[in-house]
């Protein structure tokens, strides 16, 4: 099969979509590079030359720059840590015969096809609303003072929103582990004087470690970069002005294409930094 | 110890009753071997027993106490399973350990154990391995020791041997036999070969759609088998059966007669046939025998020196004190 000649074909015929997929990485990459270098303003003058350093300079020492990286991390860990604890129980939900699962695991899915727009304006709008959200009708139910919740709990209500919609991608996944995992093994425990709690510790968990891996990781680089959910529901006031977002505001709201290139560089390096970190936690789960 | 009494036991799944009322009792230190064929119900009678299923009127006496309500740990057996079901994140040794750790036992005595099994089961250089890194026969081992180390009134083994090699086969066979004459703790095995059954049994229980259809040693269902059923399981080649004239003859509705109870001629028989298949295994010979006037193919063990082939004319006479005669019912008439 893979003859000398074979394997030239082979890297002739690949050459074309390696250079495609090369291309885009590499000229936005270049564009960033080069634009974080020069003080470029489209509506006050336009390109103003080369400025060295002086964007990434700005960029750190701005006051919103620290606010912001910690809310990025926290919407990616309470995001990363609500998802894969209820995705873990609810794909052992699902794993369970019942009636109608077919039905209801198409229903676990459903928030995933949900544009996040749209699912963020209906969170907005129908739940969070401090006077017709049924969140609010729920608290005067209980005689309680509804909270509005995008100015008072503005982090919380973030993270409720991605939460809910990447909950059945963790799901998804887990279910499709949970499934694989021999049931001989469940029982071998149980003779074995395992109760419940020790089969989930001992034999469920270890099972699911590599598809839980999977979800962070995966997650992690989606969440990074979650933008609408902000943009339509707090426009990033109330301290949920994530790296992304500032990023935006920097290069359309102050027309500062140079400082939110700067900022676009120092967005990769973080992604990068939180990516070897994981890969060095979770990443031996992966050999195995 | 080890006495296990089941009084009137039945399953079902639904609306199908899989074992209808059963009664066995199985003696403390006895090797009882389960065997039918699949789908017989000899599996879920160990999962009964074991108490992975619970069972729908009856009761299970295990030492003489009720165990029907008590949960499957608590019932003091182990078990080894066909895909042997090792955790396969942890070692070997952690996987052996895992009951003790379990039962909270002190970490000396479960390292005391856990070498003392390793070496009674020639794992003593795995034991930092994991099961992916055993062969099927090293793994077979680390479930038996999983099950010894706790010490089980009874071990429970479900088709064990059916995943390894026919050599590994008959090595694992010899070593299960050698460990239950080692501990005599009563053992339940559940099997579909009846060559596995024969060897390592002291009482054979054979099951047809999960009806005991006859209980007793090895020698006694292949020399007195009870009906058609346990008459054609056990014993390989299958025996023969004639019917119709041939049988009446003998005052039978079905006569059977074992491959190695008819003797073979060149020259001189009751019956004269054509071989259509010799299978020559070196140490013994098996003619399939046609065109003998019986409406059956008779099929004859001979010694593996005799050499007849295709198309030959052979002789053939039956030991008349071993024929066995069954009724209409498919009874044996003694």
């Amino acid at each position: 099969m893979a003859t000398q000649h074979s394997r030239s074909v082979a890297r002739l015929m690949m050459a074309p979509a390696v250079v495609l997929l090369l291309g885009w990485m590499l000229v936005p990459l270049t564009m960033t590079l080069y634009f974080s270098f020069k003080k470029y303003l489209p509506l006050r003058g336009g390109d103003l030359g080369w400025v060295g350093f002086d964007n990434y300079v700005r960029f750190v020492s701005s006051s919103s720059f620290w606010p912001a990286v910690q809310a990025t991390l926290m919407i990616v860990g309470g995001v990363l840590v609500i998802t894969v604890m209820l995705g873990i129980l609810l794909a052992m939900l699902l794993d369970q015969p019942m009636w109608g699962q077919g039905v209801v695991r198409i229903l676990v899915i459903a928030p995933f096809f949900v544009m996040p727009t749209v699912s963020a304006l209906v969170w907005k709008n129908m739940f969070m609303d401090p006077v017709n959200g049924l969140l609010a009708h729920l608290w005067r139910f209980f005689g309680a003072e509804p909270i509005s919740w995008l100015s008072e709990a503005s982090m919380t209500s973030i993270i409720m929103i991605v939460s809910w919609q990447w909950l059945p991608f963790a799901t998804l996944i887990l279910l499709t582990a949970i499934q694989s995992l021999d049931s001989e093994q469940l029982e071998a425990a149980e003779m074995d004087g395992a109760p419940v709690l020790k089969r989930f510790y001992h034999i469920i968990l270890p099972h699911l470690s590599r598809a839980i891996t999977i979800v962070i990781l995966i997650q992690t680089i989606f969440l990074l970069s979650i933008f609408a959910e902000i943009f339509v529901t707090t426009g990033g006031a109330f301290g949920t002005r994530t790296l992304t977002y500032l990023i935006f505001q920097r290069v359309l709201e102050s027309q500062n294409v140079g400082l939110g290139s700067a900022g676009g560089v120092y967005a990769i390096i973080l992604a990068n930094i939180v990516a070897i970190f994981l890969m060095r936690i979770v990443g031996k789960n992966l050999d195995a | 110890m080890g006495r296990i009494q089941l009084k009137s036991v039945t399953k079902s799944f639904g609306d199908v009753q899989v074992i209808p009322p059963l009664d066995l009792t199985i003696e403390d230190g006895e090797f009882t071997v389960f065997v039918g064929p699949s789908g017989c119900g000899k599996s879920t009678l160990l999962r009964l027993i074991a108490g992975l299923e619970d069972i729908t009127s009856g009761s299970i006496d295990i030492d003489g106490s009720d165990a029907t309500d008590v949960p499957p740990a608590k019932r003091g057996l182990a078990m080894v399973f066909q895909s042997y079901a090792l955790y396969p994140h942890m070692t070997v040794r952690k996987n052996i350990a895992f009951p003790l750790r379990m039962a909270k036992l002190d970490q000396v005595e479960i390292d005391k154990r856990v070498e003392g099994a390793a070496s009674v089961l020639n794992l003593t250089d795995y034991l930092d391995r994991r099961p992916g890194q055993l062969s099927g026969g090293q793994r077979q081992r680390v479930a038996i020791g999983r099950a010894i180390v706790r010490e089980p009134a009874a071990f429970l083994f479900d088709e064990p041997l059916s995943n390894l090699d026919a050599a590994l086969r008959v090595g694992m066979r010899l070593e299960i036999s050698e460990l239950h004459e080692r501990l005599a703790t009563t053992m339940i095995y559940v099997t579909h070969d009846q060559v596995e059954a024969m060897t390592m049994a002291d009482k054979i229980v054979v099951l047809q759609a999960g009806v005991i259809e006859q209980v007793g040693s090895p020698l006694e269902l292949y020399r007195t088998p009870r009906n058609l059923f346990v008459a054609g399981f056990i014993g390989s080649p299958k025996m023969n059966f004639i019917e119709g004239p041939e049988a009446a003859k003998h005052g039978a509705q079905t006569i059977g007669i074992r491959p190695e109870h008819i003797a073979v001629s060149e020259t001189e028989g009751e019956w004269s046939g054509i071989v259509s298949v010799s299978e020559h295994l070196g140490s013994d010979t098996f003619f399939h025998v046609h065109e003998t006037g019986l409406a059956e193919t008779i099929t004859v063990r001979a010694d593996g020196e005799v050499g007849f082939r295709h198309g030959d004319r052979i002789h053939l006479t039956p030991r008349v004190d071993v024929i066995h005669r069954f009724d209409a019912q498919g009874l044996r008439i003694e």
